[in-house]
């Protein structure tokens, strides 16, 4: 049994008492929804179906989106590029705290720069994590894709010719 | 109507002064323009400001063409309501962006027929002349991802497994 076999059977929830009805056997999580904006937002509510039953907390970077998810907590935070070093460090340090006050039990992040940084965080509260990489990069994972591979429990690319053994795995694109 | 959109993050005057050359020499006049932050004055083009996501749905709902950047947001939003598009790579060698990406992206788009691409102002011209005369792709995708890829982080979101490594 490998390291993250065992990891996985320790987080695994407890078994329900036998008899007990189906639905109760299903744990409502808590995630954290990350996207920054444009594709990546749009990407990301695509993916939002595979979230029914839980409990779904948003992090993006353009408070106009709050409109196409209106019955949701949406955190908003600066946008910024890896070379925009202090705006990338006002950016990391409000998602340090979003993390820290939901501790969700799972990331889920469509990119790029927030979706890194809530990952990264999301593992030190013991979160799961899931980047799946745009459809926009066609010829090779994106570079903050790259940078989270590392960190990322599920790591997903949506071109089944970037899919590797050890590397992304494919699974089905956004359409 | 036509509308022509270059994402709010950065501006892309190339494709807005094609569209506005192209308007002028084909007497349209009702095109319309998101053109980021720009400091150009389009002659004909009628511009619009940043647009939230309810206005920008329902201006590209209105369009009966869209003229873009290769963003995935505008193009998964035109296909997910059936307009025919016609995108223009951002060149990372013009710092339209920082690679090439849309280029890669836009090509796969378009050898799957699920739009069209320019990458010159003669090209753009062509393209358009190419969706009057009806020769356009017309895809059209639901809303919702892949079912295997919502099935996949279903799995992983109850308990399932990650990715080997």
């Amino acid at each position: 049994m490998s390291r993250s076999e065992r990891l996985e059977f320790l987080q695994s929830p407890s078994e329900p008492a036998p008899g007990a009805p189906r639905a109760a056997r299903k744990r409502i999580r808590k995630v954290l929804a990350v996207a920054s904006g444009g594709g990546h937002w749009v990407q990301l509510r695509r993916v939002i179906p595979a979230l029914d039953g839980h409990s779904v907390t948003y992090l993006t970077i353009n408070p106009t989106y709050r409109t196409d998810v209106p019955d949701a907590k949406v955190y908003i935070v600066n946008d910024a590029t890896r070379w925009d070093r202090i705006g990338s460090l006002r950016m990391a340090l409000r998602i340090l705290w979003v993390v820290v006050c939901e501790r969700p039990d799972v990331v889920l992040t469509t990119g790029a720069a927030p979706g890194y940084f809530a990952i990264l965080f999301g593992r030190l509260v013991g979160a799961r994590t899931i980047w799946l990489d745009s459809i926009a990069n066609v010829e090779h994972v994106s570079m903050s894709g790259q940078m989270v591979r590392r960190h990322a429990n599920l790591w997903l690319t949506q071109w089944p010719h970037l899919a590797r053994p050890g590397g992304p795995e494919f699974a089905g694109r956004v359409f | 109507m036509i509308f022509v959109t270059v994402g709010a993050q950065m501006s892309f005057d190339r494709l807005v002064g094609w569209v506005d050359t192209w308007a002028i020499e084909a007497d349209r006049h009702d095109v319309v323009a998101q053109i980021g932050p720009s400091n150009l004055s389009p002659k004909r083009l009628q511009v619009l400001p940043f647009l939230d996501p309810p206005e920008f749905r329902r201006t590209m709902e209105a369009a009966d063409i869209i003229i873009s950047h290769a963003g995935m947001g505008t193009i998964l939003t035109a296909l997910e309501l059936g307009k025919p598009i016609v995108v223009v790579p951002r060149l990372g060698s013009l710092s339209e962006t920082r690679n090439d990406h849309q280029v890669a992206s836009s090509e796969r788009f378009a050898a799957d027929g699920l739009l069209l691409v320019a990458r010159s102002e003669a090209e753009l011209a062509l393209r358009l002349r190419e969706l009057a005369s009806g020769l356009a792709p017309r895809a059209r995708i639901s809303a919702r991802a892949d079912e295997t890829l919502l099935a996949r982080i279903r799995i992983f979101v109850d308990g399932g497994t990650r990715t080997p490594r």
